[in-house]
C-alpha cells in the first residue's frame, strides 16, 4: 500500500517541485477539500474557532519566518500584530479606504515597523535581542494605550465589517473564506520563500551567522527582511483580527499573545510551514477543550470548574515544557513519524 | 524636596527588590546559560508562601521567613532537576520557552491554590514612619533596602569565599574546563536555582510586607531585564546598580511626570543602553569564533 515506493523523477523540474510526490499532493487535495467543505457542515461554533485557527496560521508562520527560520528571537510579535491591527482600522475609519486597501496598506506598514525594530538585530543577539523585542513590545502597547490621539487609548476603535460586491461579511462564515484564504497564501509564499536565494540566506544567518556572513550573505540585510517579512504577516494576521471582530482594543496584542504565538512555533515545530499550522491549532483550540470539559463538569464537581481559568494556565504552560522535553521538533516531527512508518508500512524494518 | 526624598525611600526600596530578582537572574544565566523568565513568579510564591506561613498557618515570622525560603528553595530544585536538567545545551529559544512555561504554571498554580482577590497579613517589618524634615517616609520601605543589601551582600560573600560559589564562577567562565577540575555541573546547576529562588523569596517575603499579597507581584518579573541590561549580566554589583537606577527612574518619572510614563521608562532606558553598548552598561563582549 506504499505510495511513495519508485518516484521516478526524469527531470529536476520536477524532483525541485513543492510536492514532488504524488502521495503528497494526495493528501494536500485531501486538506483542500476538508477546508472547502467544513464550513457547510461546522456550527458557527466551529466556525469561529477555525476562523480563529486560520488567522492564528498567518501569525505563526509570520513569527517562525523570523524565529524558525531565521534564528532571531522575537517577543514582540504582539506588538506587531497590533500595528497592523490598528494600521487597518485607523486606515478605513480616518481615510474611508476599503477594507482591502486597508488591509494591504497595513501589512506594508507593520513590515516598516517591524523593520525598524530590527535594526537593533545586526548588533544583538540572543538573550539581548529578545530583551530588546520584549521592550518594542512594552513600548508598542505602552503608546496604544496612552496615545490618545491617534488610538482612541483605552477606547476600542470600532469598524464596519468589510463588504464584497454589496454584501456584507460579517458572519463567521462569510469571514472563512477570506481568513482561509490569507492563511493559504501565506503558507504558498513561505514554503517558496524558503526555496529561494533570500529564503536559504534566512536559513543560513540562522545556522550560523559569522559562517554566512563569510560565504556572501549580507547578514544586515538578509536580518532586516526576515524582520520585514515577518512584520507584514503578523500585520496581516492583526489586520484580520480587527476586521474579523470588528473592534481594536489593546487587550488583544499584549505580551501573553507573544508569547501564545511563540507557544504556537515550538509546540508545532520551529522552520516549518505545516509546524505553524498545527501549532496555530493545537494551542488555539486547548483553551476551548478545556473551557468544554469545565462546562462538562460544572454540574458533577462544580469546585473543578471553578479552577478552570488556572487549569488553562497550567495546561498551556505544561505543554509547551512536555513538548521542549519529549519532542522539542514538535508536532510537525510527530507527524512526520506518521509519515515514516506507513512509508515502508508494510515492512516494518526501519523502526527501532 | 519632601516628595524627592519620599520618592527616592520609595524608588531604592523597589529599586533593591528588582536588584535581589536581577541577582537571582543573573546567577542562573551566568552558570547554566538558561533565561529565567519565572523570576517573577519565585518573587510571587515568596510573597504568597510567607502569606501560607504567617497568615494560614500561624507561625511567628521568624519561623515563616525560614519555611518560606526554604520552600521556595525546594521548589527551585524540583524545577531543576525535573525541567532544566533535560533540557541542557538545547538552544537559546527552547530556554526561554520553557521558563515562560513554567511562569506559567507557577501562576496557574498560586492562583488555584489561594485565589486571585488581594489578601494581607500583619506586617512584621515594622509599620509607621519616620518624620525627616518635611518628608514622612515609610519605616517597612526604609528597612527593607538594608535588608535587601544585606542579602545581596551574602551573595557576594558566598561567590568570594566558598567553595560551591568559587565552582560557580569557574563553570560560568569555562564550562569545560571548570569540568574537567572535576567541578559538579549538576551539583553546580542545583547550588543556582536555590540561592535565585532564595534571593527572590526574600524580595518576596518584603513586597508581601510593603505592597500585600496580590498575583500582580508576578509583574515585577519582567522589571528583572531592563535591571540585568543596564547592570551587565556579571555581577551582583550590577544588579544592585541597576536595580537602583531603574527603581529611582520608576518612582522620579511616576512622581513627577505622571501619564503612566514610569511603566515605558525602564524599556526606552533599556533600548537606549543596548543601542549605545550591545553588551549592556557594564557588560563584557562576546568575542565569537566561528
Amino acid at each position: 500500500m506504499s505510495f511513495e515506493c519508485g518516484v521516478f523523477h526524469t527531470r529536476y523540474r520536477s524532483d525541485m517541485g513543492l510536492r514532488p510526490k504524488p502521495a503528497q499532493r494526495i493528501r494536500l487535495a485531501l486538506f483542500a477539500a476538508a477546508v472547502l467543505v467544513f464550513p457547510f457542515f461546522a456550527s458557527p461554533y466551529w466556525l469561529d474557532l477555525a476562523n480563529q485557527v486560520a488567522i492564528a496560521t498567518v501569525g505563526a508562520i509570520g513569527l517562525n519566518i523570523l524565529v524558525g527560520y531565521t534564528g532571531q528571537i522575537s517577543l514582540g510579535q504582539g506588538a506587531f500584530m497590533a500595528v497592523g491591527a490598528y494600521a487597518a482600522g485607523l486606515l478605513t475609519l480616518n481615510l474611508g479606504l476599503p477594507w482591502g486597501v486597508s488591509i494591504v496598506l497595513a501589512c506594508f506598514i507593520t513590515a516598516a515597523v517591524g523593520t525598524f525594530f530590527g535594526l537593533p538585530s545586526l548588533r544583538l543577539k540572543g538573550l539581548y535581542l529578545a530583551i530588546a523585542t520584549l521592550a518594542a513590545q512594552e513600548i508598542v502597547q505602552w503608546l496604544m494605550v496612552h496615545w490618545t490621539a491617534v488610538t482612541g487609548g483605552t477606547e476600542a476603535i470600532v469598524l464596519p465589517s468589510p463588504r464584497l460586491f454589496g454584501i456584507r461579511l460579517n458572519s463567521a462564515f462569510s469571514f472563512y473564506w477570506i481568513a482561509v484564504l490569507a492563511a493559504a497564501g501565506t503558507a504558498l509564499f513561505t514554503a517558496n520563500l524558503f526555496r529561494s536565494r533570500a529564503g536559504r540566506a534566512f536559513v543560513a544567518v540562522r545556522d550560523q551567522d559569522i559562517a554566512a556572513s563569510v560565504i556572501g550573505v549580507d547578514i544586515f540585510r538578509t536580518k532586516l527582511l526576515a524582520f520585514a517579512t515577518s512584520s507584514f504577516f503578523a500585520g496581516l494576521a492583526g489586520a484580520l483580527i480587527a476586521f474579523y471582530r470588528s473592534i481594536v482594543t489593546w487587550e488583544r496584542f499584549t505580551l501573553e499573545v507573544s508569547i501564545v504565538y511563540l507557544a504556537m512555533i515550538i509546540v508545532g515545530g520551529l522552520g516549518t510551514v505545516r509546524g505553524s499550522l498545527f501549532g496555530a491549532a493545537l494551542i488555539t483550540l486547548l483553551p476551548a477543550l478545556i473551557t468544554n470539559v469545565g462546562r462538562a463538569l460544572q454540574e458533577t464537581a462544580p469546585a473543578v470548574a471553578t479552577l478552570l481559568p488556572y487549569a488553562q494556565q497550567g495546561v498551556f504552560g505544561l505543554v509547551i515544557i512536555l513538548f521542549l522535553i519529549f519532542e522539542p521538533k514538535g508536532l510537525s516531527k510527530l507527524w512526520g513519524n506518521v509519515k515514516d512508518y506507513f512509508h515502508v508500512w508494510p515492512f516494518a524494518y526501519r523502526r527501532g | 524636596m519632601a516628595d524627592f526624598l519620599q520618592l527616592t525611600v520609595s524608588g531604592l526600596s523597589t529599586g533593591m527588590i528588582y536588584a535581589l530578582a536581577a541577582a537571582g537572574f543573573v546567577v542562573i544565566y551566568k552558570a547554566s546559560d538558561v533565561i529565567n523568565f519565572t523570576q517573577g513568579d519565585l518573587l510571587l510564591l515568596g510573597t504568597y508562601l510567607i502569606f501560607f506561613a504567617v497568615a494560614q498557618i500561624g507561625l511567628p515570622w521568624s519561623l515563616g521567613v525560614l519555611v518560606t525560603v526554604l520552600l521556595a528553595v525546594a521548589v527551585a530544585l524540583a524545577i531543576e532537576r525535573l525541567v532544566l536538567r533535560p533540557l541542557i545545551g538545547e538552544p537559546i529559544i527552547s530556554m526561554i520557552m520553557v521558563t515562560i512555561g513554567l511562569s506559567s504554571i507557577l501562576r496557574g498554580l498560586v492562583n488555584a491554590i489561594w485565589g486571585p482577590a488581594p489578601r494581607s497579613f500583619e506586617s512584621f517589618l515594622p509599620e509607621g514612619s519616620v518624620v525627616l524634615g518635611p518628608a514622612v517616609l515609610s519605616t517597612g520601605r526604609l528597612i527593607s533596602i538594608p535588608i535587601a543589601l544585606a542579602v545581596l551582600a551574602a551573595l557576594w560573600l558566598f561567590f568570594r569565599h566558598t567553595r560551591d560559589g568559587i565552582a560557580m564562577r569557574a563553570i560560568a567562565d569555562d564550562q569545560q574546563a571548570a569540568l574537567s577540575m572535576g567541578i559538579s555541573i549538576p551539583r553546580v546547576f542545583g547550588v543556582a536555582w536555590g540561592l535565585a529562588a532564595a534571593s527572590a523569596a526574600i524580595g518576596g517575603i518584603m513586597l508581601g510586607n510593603i505592597v500585600g499579597v496580590t498575583p500582580n507581584v508576578a509583574a515585577i518579573g519582567l522589571h528583572v531585564f531592563p535591571v540585568v541590561i543596564l547592570g551587565g549580566l556579571d555581577s551582583i554589583r550590577g544588579a544592585v546598580i541597576g536595580g537602583a537606577v531603574i527603581g529611582l527612574l520608576e518612582a522620579y518619572t511616576g512622581g513627577y511626570v505622571g501619564h503612566g510614563l514610569n511603566l515605558v521608562i525602564p524599556y526606552a532606558v533599556l533600548i537606549l543602553v543596548l543601542m549605545v553598548r550591545p553588551y549592556g552598561l557594564f557588560g563584557k563582549e562576546i568575542i565569537e569564533r566561528v
